[in-house]
């Protein structure tokens, strides 16, 4: 019976550490439950429970997220013709800096995905170089992005100025609000890396920050296509 | 400057309502009281240390139900006053604004205030017991969602005394709950308390999914596991796709009141029917999320109190799952008169008829589970009982309703309300109830006082027939909703009257209850076999209350109801299988349990400063709530030294104290 509890749990656990045969071995001899509910002597495996649990938990917040991503694009596929008899965004989005921010994301995404090779390798220097770099391109995404919305604000489309631009600034400033929020998360980590090294703890952060860093990837191919492509071009 | 003071404190308390200004006296005096006593009695390092910080869902739990109690007396309240204008509209007990706040404070406090937390508080204690779990998967996220319910449900109830309450309805549609319909603060303490407490909410269904699935016994697969917890899979399944939207929809009204967006106005293009699809895709699901559970409480008493095993166990696991995946195709049933054309309303209305069958499954299922058992009938099971007629004829009024054509006449009547008082009341109510009073003794470890829950269990259902069946007629007899007064010559006036003297039956019904807990504390019973109901399931396998660790070994599990099942086997005198066994025998080892920590309680409480800042648009309050919240993140993002052993001498000593009356 505990075998085949544990057997559901193994994709879980491969997914958070490179050793998934051993990682089933010790679930199954410690029966179905995890967070810290072991015994003495397992620490490691204890914590092994635990820390597979919270990337579930962070799969499940993400799903989550899609939801709430999913309303405001179906609000901005709703309202992208109210403009009001105001500008639309074909008349003022300049499309060069979009491309620009899109492939400086992109690129973010590869190096996250660098930074996580090197973690598995065990290479703390590297780790923390390439969680920099994306860190960096993150930043730039930022910068390119507050600029954008001060040239359309500075051109007269404010959040009041339609229903089209309330949805557009909305849609679009909270997926830059969440690159924003992981952009503080991984300075944090990047400072606990540096003290405490590559350990279980460390790790299974690392890998759920890479997860947030590519879902907003994700979002920002579809706020690329709907908002940019399909509204604009 | 005094002028100055005089203008701002006019604007900041609600000024010049005998009403209000009786209740912030009473607030005010409370205060002061409970600042004394604590004091007095050298009770903050208490209040802090074993409550405040806690991360123990039995604690938590606790005070969920405590916090739900509290909101029932205040929702209760709210009912009363409306009753007491509707039976003598002439009167003008309450005038036109103050009953809109009324209306509305009732609704949204009963639902997400009082409905909410009660069903939280039964998971926080009861499911990781049943599963054979030391704690809920992520044990400091359980402490945050508690404490962004409770600062989100004080943001709300503060606007009763300061600013001024919500008067759009529990929904607050637009245009009216937008700036130009609602240009006071009462529309933006409804946002804030609601987007705190539901961000809590949405943490606890992620937290209770990765319970369930990752932390049961050794040896219960899932179609082993008690109903209950079944119940809260499928409860939490629909939080984590419904919250968000709720989320969005709020942050779009509040954009719009706030920085002048255009999402929902007249004008710049705004839709305001589309605030009222967003906040139903979230609405209707939402009141699944609180019945389902009930209905997993009602299985497992059922059971018990006819000792049979519960009858279509799959089937019972099927309806519950397709009922909240039905939940998610029902919401236009809300306003089939928006005139969303013949074929949307037909789609909805058969979605919204489909959910009929999955309900009728489950209650074939009670009925069954009850045919030829040994029946007994504490209050538990009463109030499982009288839930059954009463969830039917809700169930077929709804049904009634579903029907597009029809619904025509009956949209926004009298009898609209009699039919979701009669599901939320009759269903979600009584089933808390009934879990309250069957799960009671492990709670607290003592019983509750048979003869006055039965008294409070007559009043409350005589009550509600008395009070909601002459509103179905009122309602086919043309009266709406949300208007305090009305001509006599509608001749509405004597089944009004009859429906008030219901509510106040209601009423002292709850007094029943609350003199019930005095007196069985008074004269307390302590509950000393921890199994005092003989039941199925293994929260009945350990003492109550439940040590602070649940089980001092983890058990293992071989069938549905193990923890019955084991007993017939000690009767029969057969042996448990050898794992079983094992498990058992196995030498006590140290306990790993998660540290207590503030930090839940000062992060919810820099989000309340930072909704309060956002109410009355002060960014200072805003930046320093804000900031908060972050710093409070990043400590804990940088504490490292989260978890402690128990040592086997102190299980030893606490299991001997606990089984030592055995």
């Amino acid at each position: 019976m505990a075998q085949a509890f544990a057997d559901k749990r193994k994709p879980i656990l491969e997914a958070s550490h490179g050793a998934g045969g051993t990682a089933t071995a010790a679930a199954a001899g410690h029966g179905g439950h995890g967070g810290g509910h072991g015994h003495a002597g397992h620490d490691g495996h204890d914590h092994h429970d635990q820390e597979s649990m919270k990337v579930f938990g962070f799969w499940l917040f993400l799903i989550t997220d899609v939801i709430l991503f999913g309303v405001l694009f179906a609000t901005f596929v709703v309202l992208r013709l109210n403009t009001a008899g105001g500008p639309t965004g074909g008349e003022l989005i300049e499309m060069p800096g979009i491309i620009a921010s899109t492939f400086i994301l992109l690129t973010s995404s590869f190096t996250s995905g660098i930074a996580l090779l090197e973690m598995n390798k065990g290479n703390k220097r590297g780790l923390i170089l390439w969680l920099v770099i994306t860190a960096l391109l993150g930043a730039s995404f930022i910068y390119l992005e507050v600029t954008e919305f001060m040239h359309l604000v500075h051109e007269g489309a404010t959040i009041g100025t339609s229903a089209y631009w309330s949805a557009f600034y909305t849609l679009v400033g909270t997926h830059g609000l969440h690159v924003s929020l992981g952009l503080v998360w991984m300075t944090a980590l990047i400072l606990q890396l540096a003290k405490r090294g590559i350990t279980p703890v460390t790790k299974r952060k690392v890998n759920i920050i890479s997860l947030y860093w590519h879902f907003l990837d994700v979002v920002w191919i579809f706020v690329f296509t709907i908002v940019y492509l399909m509204g604009v071009m | 400057m005094l002028d100055k003071i005089k203008d701002f404190s006019s604007e900041f308390f609600v000024t010049g309502d005998p009403l209000i200004l009786g209740a912030q006296v009473a607030i005010g005096l409370t205060l002061v009281a409970i600042v004394f006593t604590l004091t007095f009695f050298k009770k903050w390092r208490w209040l802090w240390t074993e409550w405040l910080t806690t991360v123990d869902h039995k604690r938590i739990g606790i005070m969920y139900i405590i916090c739900s109690i509290l909101m029932l007396f205040r929702g209760g309240v709210d009912a009363l006053l409306m009753r007491v204008q509707l039976a003598a509209p002439q009167l003008e007990f309450l005038n036109a604004e103050h009953y809109n706040q009324i209306f509305t404070t009732h609704g949204v406090i009963m639902i997400l205030f009082m409905a909410m937390p009660l069903m939280f508080g039964l998971f926080n204690i009861i499911v990781p017991l049943q599963l054979g779990a030391r704690d809920v998967a992520f044990p400091f996220l359980n402490a945050f969602s508690f404490w962004m319910f409770f600062f989100g449900a004080m943001l709300f109830n503060v606007s009763f005394v300061i600013g001024g309450s919500p008067d759009a309805g529990w929904l607050a549609y637009p245009p009216l709950s937008g700036l130009s319909g609602s240009p006071g603060v009462g529309q933006d303490f409804y946002i804030w308390g609601i987007q705190i407490s539901g961000i809590g909410s949405l943490a606890t269904g992620i937290n209770f999914i990765v319970t369930i699935l990752k932390m049961r016994a050794p040896g219960m697969s899932l179609m082993k596991m008690p109903m209950f917890s079944w119940s809260v899979l499928s409860s939490c399944v629909t939080i984590i796709f419904a919250f968000p939207i709720l989320t969005v929809t709020l942050f779009l009204l509040f954009l719009d009141r706030y920085l002048g967006a255009h999402f929902f106005t007249l004008d710049g293009g705004g839709n305001p029917m589309m605030y009222i699809n967003l906040i139903w895709m979230w609405g209707h699901p939402e009141v699944y999320i609180v019945i389902l559970p009930a209905f997993g409480i009602f299985s497992e008493i059922v059971a018990t109190f006819a000792k049979k095993k519960l009858f279509g166990y799959k089937s019972m696991v099927f309806a519950l799952m397709s009922i909240s995946f039905f939940s998610f195709f029902t919401w236009a049933h809300h306003f089939f008169t928006m005139g969303s054309g013949a074929d949307v309303n037909a789609f909805f209305a058969v979605t919204t008829m489909l959910i009929a069958i999955p309900t009728g499954v489950k209650v074939f299922n009670w009925l069954f589970t009850m045919f030829r058992g040994r029946l007994s009938f504490p209050t538990p099971m009463m109030w499982t009982l009288a839930f059954i007629p009463c969830f039917v004829v809700g169930g077929m009024t709804g049904v009634l309703l579903s029907v597009a054509p029809a619904d025509f006449q009956f949209h926004n009547s009298y009898f609209l309300i009699a039919h979701f008082h009669q599901v939320l009341i009759g269903g979600v109510v009584f089933g808390y109830f009934a879990g309250l009073y069957y799960w009671w003794p492990k709670m607290f470890g003592f019983k509750l006082h048979e003869g006055l829950g039965k008294w409070a269990f007559w009043f409350w259902n005589i009550g509600f027939y008395i009070c909601f069946m002459p509103q179905y007629a009122l309602g086919l007899m043309g009266m709406t909703r949300r208007f305090n007064e009305y001509n006599f010559d509608m001749g509405w006036q004597p089944l009004n009257v009859v429906s008030t003297v219901g509510g106040f039956l209601m009423g002292i019904a709850f007094l029943f209850q609350v003199w019930q807990i005095a007196h069985s504390i008074k004269f307390l019973k302590r509950e000393k076999t921890g199994d005092n109901w003989d039941g199925r399931t293994l929260e009945w396998s350990i003492p109550s209350p439940a040590p602070m660790y649940n089980f001092a070994r983890i058990p293992v599990v071989t069938s549905q109801d193990d923890w019955w099942e084991k007993k017939l086997r000690r009767a029969r005198g057969e042996a448990d299988a050898p794992e079983v066994v094992a498990a058992e025998q196995a030498p006590l080892e140290p306990i790993h349990m998660p540290r207590n920590s503030g930090i839940p309680f000062v992060m919810s409480a820099f989000w309340f400063v930072a909704g309060f800042g956002f109410v009355w648009d002060w960014t200072w309050m805003v930046v320093v709530g804000l900031a908060g919240v972050i710093v409070t993140m990043l400590a804990r993002s940088f504490t490292y030294n989260t978890d402690y052993y128990i040592p086997v001498d102190e299980i030893k000593r606490t299991e001997a104290a606990a089984r030592g009356a055995h």
